[in-house]
């Protein structure tokens, strides 16, 4: 019995859902290995040409983990979600980091607005933040680079 | 007030085509992209794209506050919503008014009222508009009590469905019996709003549909009529403009009744009254209305000459209508067909992929609006329309000779698509006559 379009899209979108970085489905006749990340999966690919798949694993709920992206050594925290970047908890108060602040995968180091929603953002990784990209209450994009750490420090 | 800077609020060919009617209004335009969307020919074409999140639409072009969000982050005074995602989204509509941002479409209020099919049919009702027999049944007895009064077979509909969403056929009373309590479930699950309404199936029937334009200052105008009715599952894959079997007599009739309706509920901005033509009778009965541009709208452009998009930003500007009723001239006939990535041979299935090649023939009287070239990208998450391609001519037959040209010279590789099947159904004898019905096409065409 093969497996229809809805199947896998089911498939996908428990794997999206989910914390799941490995899944293996194994029925007769088919095998199905799907690795989150850039590890190739063991199977051939499928044949068709650059099948599309989630980039990302967006997690829903508050507060939001942020994207982490590693680019030369720095790991780049990037915005889970469009909104106004804000840097403190309020106007006038201290930034939640800077550069040179130490932070852990819990630390929150920014809020994102959504309509009068504040998002707090989580580090998702340890270091030392080196720099920091986006303006303070300026529009940031999904994906866009908020902070660069260095995991080494 | 002004409008210098649109949003827009949606992908694909829609998209595309929002940003060129800003640029013929001289206004700029920022597109609202998901991440598999950044490099769209829409992203390329605008003054700007922003990214409002990841592939999944649930949490990129469903999500209004995003989008309202993304509006005012980058400076825009107007939302277009284009079709589908929130274009019928009171909430949308709504939160943009309250961030004084301009909504490309009608009040909040309008698209809640028109969105409630069973109020849309009080409200027809009132003012005088036929409706096929049916209302709105609570229990399984009351629709057997309708059924049996009025003859199998009966449509149960979704108060909160539309666009063909929400509808199932009883062809006797086991049916009823056994759909029933699905359809009630469905109908809480897919739109939250578990009532239900029953209505006599009208076997032979027709689609045909009224273009209205209201302006924020009580002008209400039509722009003709346009046959929808080789549909399948409820979706439409081809229509025309003008419909062909319809009278002077009843296109009187169709657009008096679609001025009413708009009027009657306040309507302002581009919208779309729906009836169904019982074939045998000729009788009209109103269906909905819908409150957005609507996918098939090229064809009435085509045979009116109107760029109904700008159209559409004008009123959203509070601007009057730039044409009065006596200024809306028909001329020659023009008809889409919707370029799918489906295949077709295994139950429609959608086959995203990346495109190869992507090429449409250069013919005079063909209009091809797309966000489709070499190398696109078709992602799995959306609806899988890659174009939209319309022939014109000066009768239905030239123009249905120009579309059947450019779908043979059509050049796809990539996906597989149902450009067969349009060729068929345009070869087809029947679509020849202009007499099909809305079951035509999964009756006679697919059978």
């Amino acid at each position: 019995m093969g497996l229809t379009d809805d199947d896998v899209r089911e498939i996908l979108r428990i794997i999206d859902e989910s914390q799941l970085d490995e899944l293996r489905i194994e029925m007769a006749g088919f095998r199905l290995h799907v690795r989150r990340g850039g590890s190739p999966p063991a199977e051939p690919p499928p044949d068709r040409e650059r099948a599309p798949q989630p980039e990302r694993a967006p997690e829903p709920g508050a507060p939001e983990p942020a994207d982490v992206a590693s680019t030369n050594g720095a790991a780049t925290i990037e915005a889970p979600m469009l909104g106004t970047f804000y840097r403190a908890s309020a106007p006038g108060e201290q930034p939640f980091v800077e550069v040179g602040s130490k932070v852990d995968p819990d630390t929150v180091v920014c809020l994102i607005e959504v309509m009068k929603m504040m998002n707090s953002v989580k580090a998702g990784v340890s270091g030392t933040v080196v720099e920091v990209c986006a303006a303070n209450a300026e529009l940031v994009e999904y994906g866009e680079p908020l902070f660069r750490v260095d995991p080494a420090a | 007030m002004t409008i210098a800077r649109v949003f827009v609020a949606n992908r694909g060919e829609i998209a595309v085509r929002i940003v060129r009617a800003c640029r013929a209004l001289g206004l700029e335009a920022v597109v609202g992209v998901s991440d598999v969307d950044r490099d769209s020919a829409a992203a390329r074409l605008a003054d700007r794209a922003v990214c409002i999140g990841p592939a999944r639409a649930t949490d990129s072009y469903l999500k209004p506050e995003t989008i309202v969000q993304a509006a005012l982050g980058t400076g825009c005074d107007a939302i277009h919503p284009g079709y589908g995602f929130l274009s019928e989204n009171p909430k949308l509509a709504r939160l943009a008014r309250e961030e004084g941002v301009a909504f490309v479409g009608p009040p909040a209020e309008v698209i809640e009222l028109a969105g409630d099919k069973l109020a849309a049919r009080a409200k027809a009702a009132e003012v005088g508009l036929p409706l096929v027999p049916g209302g709105e049944v609570a229990t399984l007895d009351e629709a057997k009590r309708f059924a049996a009064e009025s003859g199998y077979p009966v449509l149960l509909k979704a108060a909160g469905g539309g666009g063909g969403r929400g509808i199932k056929l009883a062809n006797d009373e086991a049916d009823l019996r056994s759909l029933f309590g699905v359809a009630v479930a469905e109908a809480d699950a897919a739109f939250g709003d578990p009532r239900l309404y029953v209505e006599r199936f009208v076997a032979a029937a027709r689609h045909v549909e009224v273009q209205v334009a209201a302006d924020a200052h009580g002008a209400v105008v039509h722009l003709g009529e346009r046959d929808c009715s080789v549909q399948r599952r409820y979706q439409k894959v081809i229509e025309e403009a003008p419909a062909p079997a319809v009278t002077p007599e009843q296109r009187d009739a169709l657009t008096s009744a679609a001025i009413a309706f708009a009027r009657a509920i306040g309507y302002v901005n581009l919208g779309t009254v729906e009836f169904m033509v019982d074939a045998r009778t000729g009788e009209h009965f109103f269906l909905e209305m819908n409150c957005r541009i609507q996918v098939e709208h090229p064809v009435t452009e085509e045979v009116t000459g109107r760029d109904l998009v700008a159209e559409q930003i004008r009123i959203a500007a509070g601007e009057p209508l730039s044409f009065g009723q006596d200024k809306v001239a028909l001329s020659g006939h023009a008809v889409e067909a919707r370029l799918t990535a489906e295949d077709v041979a295994h139950g429609f299935r959608p086959s995203p992929g990346r495109l190869r090649r992507f090429a449409v023939p250069a013919l005079a009287g063909l209009r091809v609006d797309t966000h489709c070239a070499d190398g696109t990208l078709i992602p799995p998450y959306y609806d899988s329309l890659m174009a939209k391609l319309i022939g014109r001519g000066p009768d239905r037959a030239s123009a249905v000779g120009v579309l059947a040209d450019a779908l043979e010279r059509l050049d796809v590789e990539g996906v597989e698509c149902n450009r067969a099947l349009l060729r068929e159904v345009l070869a087809h004898e029947d679509f020849a006559n202009g007499a099909v019905t809305t079951r035509w096409l999964e009756e006679v065409a697919l059978a």
